[in-house]
């Protein structure tokens, strides 16, 4: 079974926008006159008792009319709301420096279906949200639908998540809406969804989205667990900077924002570093924090066929663990410094015997 | 809007040149770099009318070699299995460039140019005459350099 789990990630968003005339930008986004751009989604995913809470933020810049977002969730939201304005700021800055990108938390739920189907839909200050669950295509055909624009990639990255979780959050940010509201460009928006799920993994490939394959990924992201988490990624990319007990200034901190009362009072902290070229960010990271479960390869995004070719999944290096040939080093010199001393022991001096 | 366009797609017009150019000195002979046994249409079709039906799946052509004698006529079938629009433009060096560079969004029917919405089929024909190598491609944004584009092979 596995014990409550808390992820907290920064991720740079996905796909696309609303447009009459393609064109591609930054991060697969761009605005009507491609000038809007997804600054930073940022997401903190927690989870307990069998639900997560699910807390990430839009921020858009530029000059357009909309622009949208297209993000791979683990389950079907029961609660769609505006999330606290600091709490993830404050996880960015306990790492600081201040975290450019941030990640999401997704998992498998129920088989694709035929059509998108439409969930929820509200909308929450600038910003249009849409709970959908379908296959990569359906989802795909949805957003084209809706005016949103997809990058050349978008559809094998859709179908690549949606053999795992078929649900997805669209969010389309109206930036005529935005300035009605008086909200600046580069003002986030925070979103806090409540999740049931028990599988929790990151999306990593998703930052990749529309991205040449040559230029750098360069993402935060941020776990919250009860017990220290195995790490699974799909390949090198990732460093994990820290791992430790949560500070308690941190959780209350944590704890004092706005619907953010389930962080628990004791977790552990981890934070990892992403540093991968996007044509070698095609996997994900799978976590357990049961230490007799470990995680799942399908998790970290290898399907059955992945695997019968040979490629697997690595653990995420823990620099502060000992490395496997340390334990034998560590008991042989023990018992040698043991023999050592019994040797001294049996051979002291006759006034050492006295 | 069209200013972001052109600039966009001049950042990759070394690539497109490249490309073109390579399909131009390879034109009388094979074509390396884009026969891979399993997307290549080993046998030669035509001459008169044939037809050749492309899939396109995950911003893909399936056949990425298509082989045809002179004096064919190919009715290209265009199979579009993704949920995003495509277009498969027929034509040698200097079409390719001016889809590259254009700001077309859809193509009316002209030969060997055919806008492909999402998870339609769409038909276009091209007449090969000469002896050579020519492209055909996706201009869509991002989508060439992708990898949206193949040769079809004029062959003796």
């Amino acid at each position: 079974m596995r014990a409550r789990l808390a992820i907290a990630s920064a991720v740079t968003a996905l796909t696309v926008l609303a447009t009459a005339v393609p064109a591609v930008a930054c991060g697969g986004l761009v605005g009507e006159n491609g000038t809007i751009q997804l600054e930073r989604t940022t997401t903190l995913a927690a989870y307990h008792d069998g639900v997560e809470h699910y807390v990430t933020s839009f921020q858009f810049s530029g000059e357009g009319q909309a622009v949208g977002s297209i993000i791979p969730l683990p389950g079907v939201p029961s609660v769609v709301e505006r999330g606290g304005d600091w709490t993830l700021q404050r996880l960015e800055r306990e790492v600081a420096p201040p975290v450019s990108n941030q990640f999401a938390a997704a998992e498998a739920t129920a088989a694709p279906r035929s059509d998108a189907t439409v969930l929820y839909q509200t909308t929450i200050d600038a910003l249009d949200i849409t709970i959908l669950q379908g296959g990569g295509t359906e989802v795909g055909k949805w957003a084209i639908d809706n005016g949103f624009l997809l990058t050349p990639d978008a559809p094998e990255v859709l179908d690549y998540y949606s053999q795992r979780s078929p649900i997805f959050m669209a969010a389309r940010f109206d930036a005529a809406a935005a300035e009605a509201r008086g909200q600046d460009s580069g003002d986030g928006t925070p979103i806090e969804l409540t999740i049931p799920t028990d599988r929790p993994w990151v999306p990593l490939r998703i930052l990749g989205l529309g991205l040449d394959a040559d230029r750098p990924v360069q993402a935060d992201v941020f776990l919250l667990t009860d017990n220290r988490p195995q790490l699974l990624a799909g390949s090198h990319g990732l460093e994990l900077k820290r791992s430790e007990p949560a500070n308690q200034q941190l959780l209350d901190d944590l704890r004092s924002d706005k619907n953010m009362d389930w962080v628990p009072s004791s977790e552990w902290f981890t934070y990892l570093a992403v540093n991968a070229k996007a044509g070698d960010l095609k996997y994900d990271l799978a976590t357990s924090v049961d230490s007799s479960q470990r995680p799942m390869a399908r998790d970290a995004g290898f399907t059955t066929h992945d695997l019968s070719l040979g490629r697997a999944p690595v653990p995420v290096p823990d620099p502060s663990a000992m490395a496997w040939w340390q334990w034998p080093v560590a008991v042989l010199m023990v018992g040698v410094a043991a023999i050592g001393l019994v040797i001294v022991f049996r051979r002291r001096p006759s006034w050492w015997r006295a | 809007m069209v200013a972001s366009m052109r600039a966009s797609r001049r950042r990759w017009l070394p690539a497109v040149a490249v490309a073109l150019a390579a399909g131009t000195v390879l034109g009388a002979g094979q074509l390396i770099g884009h026969s891979a046994p399993s997307s290549a249409a080993s046998d030669m079709l035509g001459p008169g009318d044939v037809t050749v039906t492309l899939t396109i799946h995950h911003s893909h052509f399936d056949l990425s070699t298509i082989h045809v004698a002179p004096g064919t006529t190919v009715r290209f079938v265009v199979d579009n299995q993704d949920p995003i629009n495509h277009e498969l433009i027929v034509g040698d060096a200097e079409v390719q460039r001016i889809h590259e560079l254009g700001t077309e969004a859809v193509h009316p029917p002209r030969p060997g140019e055919v806008s492909v919405p999402a998870l339609t089929t769409a038909e276009t024909t091209f007449y090969f005459a000469d002896p050579g190598s020519v492209m055909y491609a996706c201009h869509l944004p991002g989508h060439f350099r992708y990898g949206m584009s193949g040769y079809v092979d004029v062959g003796t």
